[in-house]
């Protein structure tokens, strides 16, 4: 009984993965593609791990299964953490080197801000240039 | 125990999404393309160590998952800073 949950909830799992990696391929720009990627793989990833859990704690496997659900555990915590950060952060860096949005985007609520952030960038570096004159 | 059958149509699933990633890393036509593609793989090889951990019965798999999510992660921030035009230790 609790294998055959264990079974839906990692392929449930699985067919996040695929549908994310589809949109990957088919969507037109790096940011539509990083939303449809992170998102639908993160919670595919976590949710294969949920199964693991689920089938450690509950199968017959004994002591090793059952150390093996908290460490699915834990890593799923940790999956759902970093991974929204580490997308949010690649798509600030695309956004600030210059990456065009696809021409059919609506809307680009960062553009008044991105100009702020480059402009205190340009501030530092300028600044460590003037230290690093002094310096020499 | 979970079917040995359901476990090789996950893996071979998870390799078509590999597959899917390494098609977008070898295209993709600017490098933050290249990385988002680069942090799903590592996110998928997360979950194929886990169905490997079901498959094979030993729990170190799940320590190996671990231990490249963190380093997946790490390596992500590294190149999102180097696409951004920022200094590593700022």
């Amino acid at each position: 009984m609790l294998e055959t949950v264990a079974c839906w909830i990692i392929g449930v799992g699985l067919a996040f993965d695929l549908f994310g990696c589809i949109g990957l391929i088919r969507l037109p720009d790096v940011y539509n593609r990083a939303q449809a990627a992170t998102k639908c793989v993160t919670l595919g990833t976590c949710t294969v791990l949920a199964g693991v859990a689920v089938l450690a704690f509950g199968g017959e496997g004994g002591a090793v299964l059952g150390s093996m659900g908290v460490k699915a555990l834990l890593c799923m915590v940790f999956v759902l953490v970093t991974s929204p950060v580490a997308a949010h952060a690649v798509c600030r860096g695309a956004y600030l080197s210059g990456v065009r949005l696809w021409p059919g985007s609506v809307v680009d609520e960062f553009a008044a801000r991105a100009g702020e952030v480059r402009a205190s960038q340009a501030r530092q570096e300028g600044a460590g240039e003037d230290e690093e004159a002094e310096t020499a | 125990m979970i079917p040995e059958t359901f476990i090789q149509i996950g893996l071979a699933v998870l390799t078509f999404c590999s597959a899917l990633c390494l098609y977008r890393i070898a295209r993709g036509p600017t490098a933050p393309d290249r990385t988002v593609a680069i942090d799903i793989l590592g996110t998928l090889v997360v979950g194929y160590c886990c169905l490997m951990a079901v498959r094979t019965r030993q729990d170190y798999y799940i320590n190996i998952a671990i231990a490249w999510a963190l380093i997946s992660f790490i390596g992500t921030l590294a190149l999102a800073k180097y696409l951004e035009g920022r200094s590593y230790d700022a």
